[in-house]
């Protein structure tokens, strides 16, 4: 009896081998079907781009008499440095309100408005980008016309992408914030630090690694973003040169100019496209160096 | 002294915060609820957006997110479980492909735009259409989906594996009856979450489901999503600010809505956790 039944697991262990040996094999399918789709997109880029940057094409988007594309100038610094002027400002703003709100949650707030602020920044990371965009155009761009018009310009585009970028660096920061050990404010109120020194001398310093990668995070998100920029930058190409000067970034450029893009031209924009990936593996690659632990992409 | 300023200091960061986000959700909630009623989701719309309402827009985003789930939930579902279940993990390919996803997580959507447009639209000849704008909408929601449901796969503590393994059930059964249902709200949050994301995204499909406001007629026609329809009233047509401020507020709820229940799941998901350990 025992023998048998010993038989019938040790059998159906075969069988049930064979059915994970199936189950593995669909399974790396899938896998290599990612892999596949991820190799297509780098290689796709590329070989649309390629007209534009093989030899020494790349060098055109270096010239310093500007874009104009039906003319054949394809220089792309103006843009590249507004894209770098839009981020950055947003960053600079985002970060004291970032960071602050994720100290007011953490060390703060009584429970009863903690918990509910929390919920209003997780809420402010669901708005839609051209929700965004929307509100820019028809609320904060009239306003600053009348104080700097044309009102259309890097600053309001600065403005709404530090709101864009804020939970990501409240949420990331509010973790990093969390995940310290409560140790360091037992020593802290032992040595009679005030509760000032404790966060700015002690906490946020021990949390520099979780704050960092939210940092990076939000700069990839805003040189990413592009509608809502579109919508309250002014799009027109210069070098970013005043504060209340409209300016058109890279992602803002390949959306408006993408539909009648021809040769050369869309061959630039894809350039375009590569580069912004490019620096986005940059960051990806920082963020991953500096958090050893697994990191979900959200 | 010092003290009580930078108290001072962190509640008015705060207040800060709570104002934009006020001075946002009191803008979207005044302009759009007027807009809002059922004639609205029901009707076409009249004159590019400025009147009528914008159900073939609302057709049209469901059938745009019905073709990217379609395509990414069995390709993103199988990858995530063989990265964390069948893959050896200290392998050089293996971390390969996770930071590849990571870096396509980051990849800003206009990029995902650029590829869709030349790859669905152009190289497959499916032209502007919703089957095109779902593809896309696939590849952007792939690394995202795959990360997550990794993330929740891997949270299943490795002594049910080890317990899995002595009583000799084959991995497909601990899989299907151990692994999935406990991970199951995880994967679930992850999914609701790249839903919203896709939702939310107009940039990726300016150029691959194109921007025809009337009923879609098949998958490989044209058809415009809300996040579209909001961006093209705003931009493009002179006085569809109201029109926009309605769609926005519908966007808003829908994704509102999917992220409150994404959250709860991820809440009794953790809650469940604590409990069993």
């Amino acid at each position: 009896m025992t023998q048998s039944a010993g038989l019938l697991i040790q059998l159906s262990h075969i069988k049930k081998r064979g059915v994970d040996d199936w189950l593995c094999l669909f399974l790396s399918g899938l896998m290599g079907l990612t892999v596949l789709l991820l190799l297509l997109i780098v290689a796709f880029l590329i070989l649309e781009a390629w007209p534009a940057i093989h030899g020494d094409g790349w060098r055109q988007f270096l010239r310093s008499d500007g874009w104009y594309p039906l003319e054949g100038k394809l220089g792309l610094l103006p843009m590249f440095w507004a894209s770098i002027a839009v981020g950055v400002g947003a960053l600079l703003v985002a970060l004291p309100f970032g960071l602050g709100s994720a100290v007011f949650i953490a060390y703060y707030a009584p429970k009863v408005i903690g918990k509910p602020f929390a919920g209003v920044i997780t809420l402010l990371a669901g708005v839609p980008s051209v929700v965004f965009g929307l509100w820019g155009l028809t609320e904060l761009v009239p306003l600053v016309n009348q104080w700097h018009p044309p009102g259309a310009s890097l600053f309001t585009a600065i403005i709404v992408l530090a709101i864009m970028i804020l939970p990501t660096i409240s949420l990331t920061s509010y973790s990093a914030l969390l995940a310290l050990p409560t140790q360091l404010q037992l020593n802290s109120a032992a040595l009679a630090l005030s509760k000032k020194t404790m966060v700015v001398g002690v906490l946020i310093p021990a949390a520099w690694r979780g704050i960092t990668v939210g940092v990076l995070l939000a700069i990839a998100r805003a040189l990413g973003e592009t509608l809502a920029v579109l919508m309250v930058a002014g799009n027109v190409v210069q070098m970013p040169t005043g504060l209340f000067e409209p300016v058109r970034v890279l992602t803002a450029n390949i959306a408006l100019e993408m539909a009648y893009a021809t040769d050369n031209h869309r061959a630039a924009l894809f350039a375009s496209g590569l580069m912004l990936m490019f620096v986005v593996f940059l960051i990806a690659l920082g963020a991953s160096k500096l958090s050893k632990k697994e990191m979900s992409p959200i | 002294m010092i003290n009580r300023l930078f108290t001072l200091l962190i509640w008015g960061l705060a207040s800060c915060v709570l104002f934009a986000f006020g001075w946002l959700m009191v803008d979207v909630l005044v302009q759009g609820v007027p807009m809002l009623s059922l004639d609205f989701l029901t009707s076409d719309p009249i004159r590019s957006g400025r009147a009528g309402g914008i159900y073939p827009i609302i057709v049209s985003t469901f059938l745009i997110l019905g073709v990217a789930l379609t395509i990414v939930l069995p390709i993103g579902l199988g990858s995530a479980i063989w990265l964390c279940e069948f893959s050896n993990k200290d392998s050089k390919i293996v971390s390969t492909i996770r930071l590849s996803l990571d870096v396509l997580a980051g990849v800003p959507s206009i990029v995902f735009g650029l590829f869709g447009y030349a790859f669905f639209c152009g190289f497959l000849e499916l032209g502007f259409s919703i089957l095109s704008g779902g593809l896309t909408l696939a590849c952007m929601m792939l690394p995202i989906l795959i990360r997550t449901t990794e993330a929740g796969l891997a949270a299943v503590p490795n002594e049910w594996r080890r317990a899995g393994a002595a009583l000799g059930l084959s991995r497909t059964t601990l899989l299907w009856r151990v692994l999935i249902p406990y991970a199951a709200p995880a994967i679930t949050a992850g999914l609701l979450l790249s839903i919203g994301r896709a939702t939310a995204e107009t940039a990726a499909l300016i150029f691959t489901s194109g921007y025809v406001d009337r009923m879609p007629e098949s998958l490989a026609d044209s058809g415009r999503s809300l996040a579209v329809h909001i961006y093209d009233l705003s931009m493009n047509v002179v006085g569809g600010d109201k029109a926009a401020y309605g769609s926005a507020l519908v966007l808003i709820m829908f994704i509102v809505s999917i992220n409150l229940l994404a959250n709860a799941l991820s809440e009794s998901w953790m809650q469940k956790r604590v409990s069993r350990q």
